[in-house]
């Protein structure tokens, strides 16, 4: 027999919710309601636990299902509860059913997204070094003759530290966790598709671009445009949530220019790191890149449509003129 | 041929959505049926093909060169099938049925067509047998379906002659890559060296290779799969009538 630890608050906790997941439960002084709670499985229907008196707080048995492993919700197909959500305000009688689902193994989103930047940051530069058993031995640390593939370096590692420092001090996460078999899945993307960009890039025979010095310069200019608008991007999303918080707001045009494109756009972050990624092509010429670039906008594509309809669904006054990520277009 | 099958798909969505379980539309069955009998025909006379030169030549040495054509053609076609996934008139994956297709696809073409040398290899026998008869008996099982009067003998035979037939076909198909790699490598075909105005490589021989380990996962998932299906399907009968 397995039980939850499952923690009920009969009334809202003042301030910042409480780093525990699960909802403290609190005596008060007015009359207490008493709920009758069942969880079921959300699968099998088993009823997993009975709590005839909520006020108590049950012990941990399962050391599986710690709690940001636990989903639990209203219906077994339903969206979760989040951990902020009160009983008493919940549609629900005296005898409360719940489902749970059990979300499998956990790895914070931070963990994640450290994880999966520094890999293309050192890579990269494994890469850019010539390290041994790359290239010819002829070749094993020696320099590429092209100043463009410096550049390359520079511009390939300033956007991955960007990431590194964003992800430590810019954003603010709705989710502390996600799926642990996503790390496998991210990581072998991001890792392996900067080794084998980097890889042509830092080829000893690496052609530079066509059209030279002003291919560079237009492809720099592009790049470096879109990192600053990708950064701007992303303090505007920070500033619309306090500290700690959850909270979602609709994002509008501030004071810096790089913002103005809200006006037109649900998430311009993805946009600005198409740009980038389309400079950064543009500067290297190589095909990897490209097929990189492509890759990466099919999927934010996928998640600025999703991120867009649920603007549009929780608010009904969202600007009818933005589109996802392409202004008018897409 | 697809715009009546979008048409319809496009008009019966709501509906579709809400006769899930009734399957498609009355227009996508017919086109399906006749689908699913035109390339049962044409597996059929790739296997008379088969046998007449056979029987003619007196041995199993290159026979591939009597059915070329058909076999091109009628493997080809079934490219149609990712098509009827997508639209949603066959209830499959596309992603699956993509794959399957594509794998098949290129064996005939990336590797038998393109390398001229492996062409009067036993091998390609091997797997061009297995397919015709998995084939042959698929089509006429998907044709049965639609009409909802599935003998229990094609059934029978769906779910049980894959059990030669996969690793028969598998077999002869990785025979064919691997006698393939040397030709491939001594003349660079479908390969891109550096350096290059577009900072790209691509050799096809460690692709081959490639593809040949990637059968090692594939093909048991693939396999035990079907075998799932088969106490499913053929289990379930022991319980009830066999007569359909």
């Amino acid at each position: 027999m397995t039980r939850l630890r499952l923690q009920i608050r009969k009334t809202p906790a003042p301030g910042p919710p409480t780093p525990a997941k699960r909802k403290p439960a609190k005596k008060t002084k007015k009359a207490v309601v008493f709920f009758e709670v069942e969880i079921l499985d959300a699968k099998t229907k088993d009823k997993l636990c009975f709590l005839d008196k909520v006020g108590k707080i049950l012990p941990s048995f399962s050391l599986h299902w710690y709690p940001a492993r636990q989903s639990i919700r209203l219906d077994p197909k339903g969206k979760s509860l989040k951990d902020e959500d009160v009983l008493q305000h919940l549609p629900v009688g005296t005898t409360a059913t719940f489902y749970f689902r059990d979300l499998g193994a956990q790895i914070s989103w931070v963990t994640v997204f450290l994880t999966e930047y520094a890999g293309p940051l050192l890579i990269y530069l494994m890469f850019y070094f010539r390290v041994p058993f790359i290239y010819a031995p002829k070749y094993d640390f020696t320099t590429s003759k092209h100043w463009v593939v410096h550049l390359a370096c520079m511009c390939h590692s300033f956007h991955y530290v960007k990431r590194l420092l964003e992800t430590l001090f810019v954003h603010r996460f709705s989710h502390g966790t996600m799926p642990l078999r996503n790390i496998f899945k991210n990581c072998t993307y991001y890792w392996g598709f900067a080794a084998w960009m980097a890889y042509y890039i830092n080829h000893p025979l690496y052609t530079p671009p066509t059209y030279g010095e002003q291919q560079i310069r237009l492809a720099l200019t592009v790049f470096l445009f879109c990192q600053i608008g990708n950064f701007s991007i992303h303090i505007a999303l920070r500033n619309l949530r306090p500290p700690g918080s959850k909270t979602r707001k609709i994002p509008y045009p501030t004071k810096n220019p790089f913002t103005w494109i809200f006006l037109l756009v649900s998430c311009p972050n993805y946009t600005y790191e198409l740009g980038s990624w389309l400079g950064f092509t543009l500067m290297t010429q190589c095909l990897p890149v490209a097929f990189f670039t492509l890759v990466g906008f099919i999927q934010m594509t996928v998640w600025a449509k999703g991120k867009h309809r649920s603007y549009l669904k929780e608010f009904r006054d969202y600007p009818t003129l933005r589109s996802p990520i392409l202004p008018f277009i897409l | 041929m697809s715009a009546p099958a979008m048409g319809t798909s496009k008009t019966a969505h709501s509906d579709s959505s809400n006769k899930k379980k009734k399957g498609p539309g009355t227009l996508a069955t017919a086109y399906l049926v006749i689908y699913n009998v035109v390339m049962t025909a044409g597996w059929l006379v790739i296997a008379v093909g088969l046998v007449r030169a056979y029987l003619a030549r007196g041995s199993y040495h290159g026979l591939y060169y009597s059915i070329e054509k058909p076999l091109k053609f009628f493997q080809t076609g079934a490219l149609l099938e990712i098509l009827h996934c997508a639209v949603g008139i066959v209830p499959s994956s596309v992603v699956l049925t993509g794959f399957q297709v594509m794998s098949r696809v290129f064996l005939t073409w990336a590797v038998t067509h393109s390398v001229r040398e492996v062409q009067s290899e036993d091998s390609v026998l091997l797997f061009v047998v297995a397919w015709t008869v998995t084939e042959i008996i698929r089509y006429s099982f998907y044709t049965f379906s639609l009409l909802n009067h599935l003998p229990y003998l094609i059934k029978w035979a769906r779910y049980t002659f894959f059990i030669v037939l996969y690793p028969m076909g598998v077999a002869g198909e990785l025979l064919t890559i691997y006698a393939a790699l040397p030709y491939v490598q001594k003349t660079g075909l479908y390969s891109i060296t550096l350096p290059n105005k577009y900072n790209f490589s691509f050799d096809y021989h460690t692709f081959l290779i490639l593809v040949m380990v990637s059968y090692i996962p594939l093909f048991p998932q693939l396999y035990f799969h079907m075998m799932r299906q088969r106490k499913k399907v053929l289990g379930h009968v022991e319980e009830y009538s066999k007569v359909e």
